[in-house]
């Protein structure tokens, strides 16, 4: 296992940011971790990166003790953090070789910039680039050290849509060859398509755990079926039918009859479906369900 | 590729680049290199080549090592107790806790370099002073100037690191630093020459902080009557009580900054949520 922990707690005064966690992450997968701000994620990690102690529990990163394991443990993992810096008097490259220079496994340089796209700006000073492109950079400087384990703290936000894509080719790379990744993210897409197990954190604790397709029982949820109808046109009476801004909604158990009979009735009558869409709740739904939060962030 | 650098060259490496990070700060490098020697080049051509008040020098002799000490101490005092708070809060110090770079190393690496540019500042005082103005310089007494610096530099960095260990913020660092800097030096011998007609609780005041101490061992070390009066050998020319005052500094410097410091960002959970959106609003 590249994660255990068990019992993980970290108590500030009274209030108990994270309150018995247990976790287990295997070598080589993507393990994204999903929670509203406050819930005790960012915490979590930082635990297993060592940068804070934990108050109660065990936790073994790559068979060591984060809070003791030094150098030796730092040289084997890469940290993405939301909350840190990079030098900006520095140009791109000259960043990447000195954080370089702290690794016994160094990649190379131009090979790093390439991987995250930043040829153009690779003699630029750091204060030039644009939040994407400094994000880009951190991953950069994230795996400079070419690590086992990749710690990914909300990596793409503040991304425009065409980066982020470029950042998630670059994670997928990074999984591709065999690394682990720990990843935090507020974007339900992203724990989508790039991680094989999530878990979701509300108020310390982990409320639900598995694949991103069957998480909160995903998998054998109901199927959702939404259609509009002509002005004037009553929906037929094939259950309980819900309206919401002139889309009516079902909830189907068993969603190829209830569509049959729908669909059925539609010709019948000579009527045209519109909008009509047929699917399973998104992880954004299961989500929202668990952490109780109607509104995101 | 795989090797580990040895400490010795990690810390080569750190002061190289917090070098380069310096002289790419201009206004930085403006205020511990070019300011001084301003003051050195304005308080020479208003006053000439008199001598000032009781002090027995010309104007010149008389700034260009006050001013040296000075510039000395915004490189180590000033600049390296801000850089370090703002390094902090922008989060420059949490990255390198998560790089395998023993903690040391990289203090190692700012101290050597806030000293360093301490360094050339003091050369390049001493030599504008020398070639333009006739400042004298005495090899018998060199040695006791560069240990007043070693030891002065020393001391100034321990506080200087103290100051990023207590300022609040970032944004709090140099104001805590002009305001406990900038009076010090009107009564440490630095910006105004000491006169019997200053009254005796300034002369005590400065005596209590290192600033005097390092500014009249210093100075001293190029004082035409003072050199002569010391004696003939190098020995005689080492200033002990000055340098034994800046020592207890250093130490308690060291000892409250160890005890105080943190590489985590400061400024609460609010502000670092403001960075967060400004981030976000920034990259979208």
């Amino acid at each position: 296992m590249a994660i255990e922990v068990t019992g993980l707690v970290k108590t500030y005064g009274e209030t108990r940011a994270v309150n018995g966690v247990d976790l287990t992450v295997a070598e080589g997968e993507v393990f994204a971790l999903l929670g509203p701000n406050g819930a005790g994620k960012s915490t979590a990690v930082e635990i297993l990166e060592g940068h804070r102690t934990a108050t109660a529990g065990t936790v073994r990163v790559l068979g060591i003790d984060p809070e003791t394991g030094g150098r030796d443990y730092r040289e084997r993992i890469g940290i993405v953090l939301q909350e840190t810096a990079i030098e900006k008097e520095l140009s791109v490259r000259e960043a990447i070789d000195i954080y370089g220079a702290l690794y016994p496994r160094r990649r190379p340089v131009g090979e790093l910039i390439e991987i995250v796209g930043l040829e153009a700006k690779s003699d630029a000073r750091i204060k030039t680039l644009s939040g994407g492109q400094r994000r880009r950079l951190e991953l950069a400087l994230g795996i400079v050290g070419d690590p086992e384990l990749l710690f990914l703290d909300e990596p793409t936000t503040g991304f425009d849509p065409s980066a982020r894509r470029q950042a998630w080719t670059v994670i997928e790379n990074l999984a591709g060859l065999g690394k682990t990744i720990l990843l935090t993210t507020h974007y339900m897409d992203e724990a989508q398509a790039l991680s094989d197990r999530v878990a979701v954190i509300r108020s310390g604790e982990i409320v639900a755990e598995g694949t991103p397709e069957t998480i909160g029982g995903r998998a054998d949820a109901a199927t959702v079926i939404s259609f509009s109808l002509p002005p004037g046109t009553r929906p037929p009476g094939l259950g309980e039918t819900l309206e919401e801004g002139g889309l009516y909604v079902m909830t189907a158990p068993e969603a190829t009859s209830t569509l049959h009979r729908l669909t059925s009735w539609a010709v019948a009558e000579g009527v045209e479906l519109g909008s009509l869409r047929v699917e399973k709740p998104s992880l954004e739904d299961i989500y929202l369900e668990l952490t109780g939060e109607a509104a995101g962030e | 590729m795989s090797d580990h650098r040895s400490a010795r060259e990690l810390v080569w490496q750190q002061i190289r680049y917090q070098n380069k990070i310096f002289w790419r700060s201009p206004i930085s490098a403006f205020f511990t290199i070019v300011f001084p020697l301003m003051f050195l080049i304005i308080f020479a051509t208003l006053f000439g080549s008199e001598e000032l008040g009781d002090t027995g020098v010309t104007t010149a002799q008389f700034y260009a090592p006050a001013l040296a000490v000075f510039g000395a101490v915004s490189a180590t005092y000033t600049n390296l107790g801000i850089g370090t708070a703002i390094s902090r809060d922008e989060g420059i110090l949490k990255r390198v806790r998560g790089t395998p770079l023993p903690p040391w190393i990289y203090m190692a690496g700012r101290v050597g370099s806030a000293i360093w540019i301490a360094f050339i500042a003091v050369v390049l005082m001493m030599g504008v002073g020398v070639v333009a103005y006739g400042v004298n310089i005495y090899a018998a007494a060199l040695p006791a100037a560069l240990l007043t610096f070693v030891v002065g530099v020393a001391c100034f960095a321990a506080l200087g690191l103290l100051l990023a260990a207590l300022a609040p913020s970032g944004e709090a660092a140099p104001a805590i630093a002009n305001a406990t800097l900038l009076p010090l030096a009107f009564i440490s011998d630095i910006f105004v020459a000491p006169s019997e007609n200053s009254p005796g609780w300034s002369a005590t005041l400065g005596d209590i902080f290192p600033l005097k101490h390092f500014a009249v061992a210093f100075s001293d070390a190029f004082h035409p009557d003072r050199v002569a009066a010391a004696g003939s050998s190098w020995l005689d020319h080492f200033h002990w009580g000055d340098l034994g005052v800046m020592a207890l500094w250093l130490v308690g410097g060291v000892i409250l900054a160890v005890r105080f410091f943190t590489w985590e960002p400061r400024g609460g959970e609010r502000k670092r949520s403001a960075r967060k959106r400004a981030r976000v609003a920034a990259g979208s």
